[in-house]
């Protein structure tokens, strides 16, 4: 039997399932908790800190998409204090890699810039990284530009949870961490690869695209995985 | 009332700005009612002159000359704006960076061109290492972001600016 609990988010009181995350207490209660790494069917890694929120009682913020509601929890979902720590893993997200915005397939429908105007982000407070990093094209359909990635792994979630085939990974560690498809082969020759593309509908930015599109005109099918996964539950 | 004084420049940039400054269309006649453009692309003047009240910057910094200008620009000027996305970000000539400039300037004068006459040094001012943000040179005021900024957050800017308030471009702008 599902234990239920009663939360507090933004003084509101909500009746929710024990097990469930914060994140999804809030969305399904239309309490908005902006998210770059998390996507509805997915399971949650916690990698990008956009959804951190306040919990009273823990004396750091947490992030909504993996901690799960508490009995008697109350959360705060929005403040000065949350907004600018959201404004700062912006920033450093643009900082890490080569974003360049006005050259990319996928500007004015790419989440990490959407979320940057939507806080007001207008410059970027720390020195940028600019490293030099590959673009693979090796694949007939689609390709891969690094300077793109957040490193959300939404892409590795989707194919290992959703299509099964499990082609990427990240590899590396800290400011060295890079997607690899197939144990670092080239996209193009990765043999698991079913090419049904559901990781780029799910890559968040420009990284992973369609060929063939110029900028700005690369639009993403974002309810892929959330549709495929409502549609197995109920045939389950 | 003395009229405000206006000074732009152009750095390391396509001039996309500031046609998107133009493109603010009869505004700018407005705009001109309460201030004077003294210095810019447009404009005679061979000097950035002083006591010029805003200072509107586009492109990266790029060469010794892009250093020169804004920091004369800065400091004969009471607010800077760093109008697009070179300005704000480096973009597009960013994307030199990781490429040491001996590699970058062979590649183009000598391994891309049919008959090199070598890397140009004479009359071309010297590169920095990187393409920077104005930010990283000098002390920004206000970040206008876009590429190019629309015309709209443009002229709003100025209008506030004009008004004696501060602009709040808030959620008004994206990168790109």
């Amino acid at each position: 039997m599902t234990e239920k609990v009663k939360v507090r988010i933004d003084g509101e009181v909500i009746a929710a399932t024990a097990g469930q995350t914060i994140l999804e207490v809030a969305r399904a209660n239309k309490k908005y908790i902006p998210a770059l790494c998390y996507m509805e069917g997915l399971s949650s890694v916690g990698a990008c800190r956009l959804c951190v929120v306040e919990v009273t009682g823990v004396g750091k913020l947490v992030p909504a998409c993996t901690t799960p509601v508490q009995e008697g929890q109350s959360v705060v979902t929005e403040s000065p204090q949350i907004v600018g720590y959201r404004k700062i893993a912006l920033e450093l997200l643009f900082a890490e890699r080569n974003h360049v915005c006005a050259v990319c397939v996928s500007s004015g429908h790419c989440e990490l810039q959407s979320l940057a105007q939507e806080h007001g982000v207008t410059h970027v407070r720390y020195p940028y990284s600019c490293p030099r990093l590959p673009v693979d094209t090796t694949h007939p359909r689609y390709v891969l530009d690094h300077n793109r990635c957040i490193l959300c792994s939404r892409c590795v979630r989707t194919c290992a949870e959703i299509e099964g085939a499990h082609v990427w990974d990240i590899a590396g560690r800290g400011i060295t961490s890079h997607l690899v498809s197939e144990l670092q082969r080239p996209w193009g020759e990765a043999t698991s690869c079913t090419s049904c593309g559901k990781c780029v509908q799910a890559c968040p930015t420009g990284a992973m695209a369609e060929k063939g599109w110029a900028v700005e005109e690369m639009t993403k099918h974002r309810t892929v995985v959330s549709r495929l996964t409502s549609m197995r539950e109920e045939g389950s | 009332m003395d009229k405000v004084k206006i000074g732009t420049c152009w750095l390391d940039g396509c001039s996309g700005c500031h046609m998107s400054l133009l493109d603010i269309d009869e505004a700018i006649i407005a705009v001109l009612r309460k201030a004077d453009i003294v210095f810019g692309p447009l404009v005679d003047a061979q000097e950035w002159p002083e006591g010029v009240d805003v200072a509107i910057v586009e492109g990266a910094v790029s060469s010794q000359d892009d250093v020169k200008l804004v920091q004369t620009a800065r400091a004969r000027s009471r607010y800077l704006i760093a109008l697009g996305d070179c300005a704000v970000t480096g973009n597009v000539p960013s994307m030199r960076n990781g490429i040491p400039v001996r590699k970058l300037l062979e590649r183009i004068y000598v391994e891309g061109a049919d008959e090199s006459a070598g890397v140009p040094t004479d009359g071309v001012p010297a590169l920095l290492r990187q393409a920077e943000p104005l930010r990283q040179t000098v002390k920004v005021d206000l970040h206008v972001p876009g590429c190019p900024p629309r015309p709209n957050a443009i002229l709003m800017v100025l209008s506030e600016l004009l008004e004696g308030r501060e602009p709040d471009l808030g959620s008004k702008v994206r990168f790109g």
